[in-house]
């Protein structure tokens, strides 16, 4: 109270003639916001308590409670909004760094709203993905620059190790820590049943989920938690993680908290320890030596896996993503301004790197000018959140597009942003046994496919207006694309011209 | 103003048509005229244009270049550029009549010539790279001049008009080769330029098209990182490209560049013999970006044969039809019958099944 007080983000409004008194929100809640008066016989709230994820009203069994914005407000003002005043009062308080979850809720300009999908109309068909074929199957990996034949004259058909999906849609890295035990199990069940790839995330694989190797991707980051031969050689693919969309140019921190029995053993530390990734790769400091551990991968697992590396999209991505398509990667994965993360200092999640689709344009093009365009597939993310968003970023250019957020969300996620305070209500951000076992992994895994299956028939859909067959036949398509509102150097960049033209 | 072809891409609706000596003899310019000129409905007189093979058996050693020029000084410009380039033979007008119907036409030379051995070995690649290198390099960069055929022993004839009209322009009775194929073009806008009209030429390679691909960006923007600058925006262009691509530069046959551009769905794949099963899904993967969807139905010309192909889903009408040693090919059983009304057979390809067509081996005594 008094100077450092702030100002509760949001109400708990409770219809009281509603109310039965069951306790369910109270039993819910794991911030402590519901709470029973006994003498009085009626529930109460601590609404500063509040991260407005949603769990009390969805189980509210009468449907009693709402949680609405506090409408306490300061003066108004454009420049010096509440969030930002607050901020100030929190660190005048304490003199920490702020910290923040998920990906950048900033009103920047989201470049995918502002591009629309073209359609077939008299000079060629559409075509009808309930009547006719309609391919999404999508291979990622290097392609040499000139066939080969074998002695009899046959094609020499071997290749460099590929990645075969089922839909251009793979599952963003998310770490064993960061994320429940029960997340990552849903995650490789739902891999496996839609044929494409989930991603350990920094965090090490378990020892449960090595059945699900031919469906995963293992990360190797800056901390190198829980790497071993045997984890390099469980996975599919091996990803190198140089940089994170939400926090560009720093690593990662794991609190002792959230590392606790399984979790110290699969990352291979001392339970309760902190886990911290350091802001580099101790071993990278520059390109030469990104080669290098693309290298060591390869050679310590026979070179029967494709090497991605992920990065951050920043200003000089271009270059970046040119410098890594000649380092003997595979695969580069780029990840966007908007991406999402367990834990990242806000003023570094708000404020750095670009918004992926600027990204992708100018890495799809800046490849195809150096001509290096098949040493490497691309992978985005960061944000992408519907299938119009895959198929105009594979229509950009991208190979395939990795999900994290969708995917949490389709698990019950309420985008509360509050994953960094491990309490997470939905059993998916935390390791508290209670909270974990309320997601039900079984369950999480048929929400996850229904999704991808969903995106899948709309992505299908779409092509097929715009009489494509094969998503192969779409990379790169920009002509299928127009932006409205852009300005000419916004559609430069993208590739695109304006609608209307 | 209305944009030039290039400038804008301009889809367009068309009538094909082929026809091939298996056993080399020479077939006049009037019979593929006739084939045509049945399917005027299908075209709107916004161009046509014809290929034919075997045509400059006197010349058959040199390139033949055809050259549209906007005026004399460009003409200047290019042949001074060519004579650096190449060892002209023989230059000349070719041969036109007027025709009312064509009009504005621009200066129309042919040139047969010969690189020049010195400046090919500069460059450490062979005489068909240098020859395509040359006519990328003069289309892309001089005003003025458009060089829009460039193969030996073969020429494209084309303007804006009906195809029967072209035909009669360019005085085509008086050519004779053992194949020819003809387009006649329905584009949606006017773009009054003759470079824009089919068929579309680079080296030997000629291709008429019907349809409207719905691949194109994802095919140019793959094919120009091997140094192909698609200028026209066009179909036709860039299936040329790609066909010159994976047959001159990756040296694969025309059924596997077949599989490359009409490619198996899956579930066909699915049930082929793995050694075929393995091959076509190497194709498919390594040649991604070369996939063509949407509506097309193609006559691929080079020395010595044809290839006719189908998109994988048949979006456009094509059949094939035989008679002795013959072979012709058209979007309508009409214009097979007008070139021939009595056929030993007549079928209708499937999608994506190549109909290849070459000239019996040694049959021909010019030395395609």
């Amino acid at each position: 109270m008094g100077i450092d007080f702030i100002s509760a983000e949001f109400d708990v409004v409770r219809d009281d003639a509603r109310c039965t008194r069951c306790r369910v929100c109270e039993k819910q809640c794991a911030n402590g916001v519901h709470a029973y008066d006994e003498k009085n016989r009626r529930m109460t709230a601590d609404e500063t308590k509040c991260v407005n994820c949603q769990r009390c009203v969805a189980f509210c069994p009468t449907r009693a409670i709402k949680i609405v914005r506090n409408p306490n407000t300061f003066r108004d003002n454009a420049n010096w909004t509440a969030s930002v005043v607050n901020e100030i009062y929190k660190q005048a308080s304490k003199p920490g760094v702020l910290l923040s979850s998920m990906g950048a809720p900033k009103n920047l300009p989201v470049y995918f709203d502002r591009i629309l999908i073209n359609a077939s109309q008299v000079t060629n068909p559409p075509i009808d993905p309930l009547r006719e074929p309609m391919e999404t199957r999508v291979f990622l990996g290097k392609k040499p620059e000139k066939i080969r034949r074998r002695p009899d004259g046959r094609l020499d058909c071997a290749l460099e190790p590929q990645l075969e999906l089922a839909l251009p849609i793979l599952f963003s890295g998310m770490s064993y820590g960061s994320v429940s035990y029960n997340v990552h199990k849903a995650l490789a069940t739902a891999a496996r049943e839609t044929g494409t790839l989930y991603n350990t995330g920094e965090g090490g694989l378990h020892k449960d989920f090595y059945a699900y190797g031919a469906n995963t991707i293992v990360q190797v980051a800056s901390g190198r938690f829980g790497v071993h031969k045997d984890y390099l050689e469980a996975g599919a693919a091996i990803e190198i993680k140089m940089g994170q969309g939400a926090k560009p140019g720093i690593g990662g921190h794991l609190t002792g908290a959230k590392v606790s029995g399984d979790v110290s053993a699969t990352r291979m530390i001392p339970e309760g320890s902190d886990a911290i990734s350091p802001a580099p790769h101790h071993d990278i400091y520059s390109i030469e030596d990104l080669r290098q551990l693309v290298y060591s991968l390869k050679e310590a697992t026979a070179y029967k896996k494709p090497v991605i590396v992920k990065v951050a999209a920043v200003h000089n991505i271009a270059a970046i993503a040119s410098g890594i398509a000649r380092s003997g990667a595979d695969i580069i994965a780029i990840d966007g301004y908007r991406g999402g993360t367990g834990a990242a200092p806000t003023r570094i999640r708000d404020n750095v790197g670009i918004p992926i689709e600027l990204a992708l344009a100018a890495v799809d093009q800046r490849l195809r000018d150096e001509g290096i365009r098949n040493n490497v597939s691309l992978i985005v993310s960061g944000s992408i959140r519907t299938a119009a968003d895959v198929v105009k970023a594979v229509a950009l250019g991208a190979d395939a597009c990795a999900i994290g957020t969708a995917a949490l969300l389709a698990m019950g996620c309420r985008l509360c942003r509050s994953c960094h305070t491990g309490k997470c209500n939905w059993g998916i951000a935390t390791q508290d046994p209670a909270l974990v076992a309320r997601l039900n992994p079984d369950i999480a895994a048929r929400r996850l496919i229904n999704l991808l299956t969903a995106w899948n028939r709309e992505i299908k859909e779409l092509m097929g207006g715009m009489g494509i067959n094969s998503i192969e036949a779409l990379r790169g398509n920009r002509l299928m694309l127009r932006g409205v509102g852009l300005n000419e150097k916004e559609l430069e960049i993208l590739g695109i011209a304006h609608a209307g033209e | 103003m209305l944009q030039k072809e290039g400038q804008v891409r301009i889809p367009s609706g068309c009538a094909i048509a082929a026809v091939i000596s298996k056993t080399g003899e020479k077939i006049g310019g009037e019979k593929i005229v006739a084939g045509i000129r049945t399917m005027h409905e299908r075209s709107n007189g916004l161009g046509g244009g014809f290929a034919g093979y075997g045509i400059y058996p006197d010349y058959k050693d040199f390139y033949a270049l055809h050259v549209f020029y906007d005026d004399n000084g460009a003409r200047t410009d290019c042949e001074n550029a060519l004579k650096d380039l190449f060892e002209i033979v023989k230059a000349e007008n070719i041969p036109t009549r007027k025709n009312p119907a064509i009009k504005d036409a621009p200066l129309i030379w042919r040139y047969f010539v010969a690189p020049l051995p010195s400046r090919v070995a500069a460059m450490q690649i062979d005489e068909r790279e240098f020859v395509a290198r040359a006519v990328t390099r003069i289309n892309s960069t001089f005003r003025g001049a458009y060089i829009f055929s460039s193969g030996k022993n073969t020429g494209t004839f084309k303007a804006v008009g009906f195809p029967e009209e072209v035909a009669d322009f360019y005085r085509l009775e008086d050519y004779a080769g053992y194949s020819w194929t003809a387009h006649g073009r329905y584009p949606t806008n006017t773009p009054g330029w003759w470079g824009g009209a089919h068929p579309f030429s680079l080296l030997d390679w000629s291709v008429v098209h019907n349809g409207e691909i719905s691949s194109y960006d994802t095919n140019r923007r793959f094919i120009e990182m091997f140094g192909y600058k698609c200028h026209l925006k066009t179909d036709t262009e860039v299936i040329t490209y790609i066909f010159d691509y994976l047959v001159r530069r990756q040296g694969m046959t025309l059924r596997e560049a077949s599989s490359v551009v009409a490619a198996p769905f899956w579930t066909t794949i699915a049930r082929k013999p793995e050694e075929e099963q393995r091959e076509l899904t190497y194709i498919r993967n390594m040649f991604s970006g070369l996939l063509i969807t949407g509506p097309f139905s193609i006559v691929l010309g080079f020395s010595g044969g044809l290839l006719a192909l189908n998109d994988r889903l048949k979006l456009r009408s094509m059949v094939v039809a035989e008679k002795g040693n013959t072979t012709y090919i058209a979007s309508e059983e009409a214009a097979i019958r007008a070139m021939e009304p009595d056929l030993d057979s007549i079928r209708s390809p499937m999608g994506g099944e190549p109909v290849i067509v070459t000239v019996n081996k040694g049959v021909l005594e010019d030395g395609n």
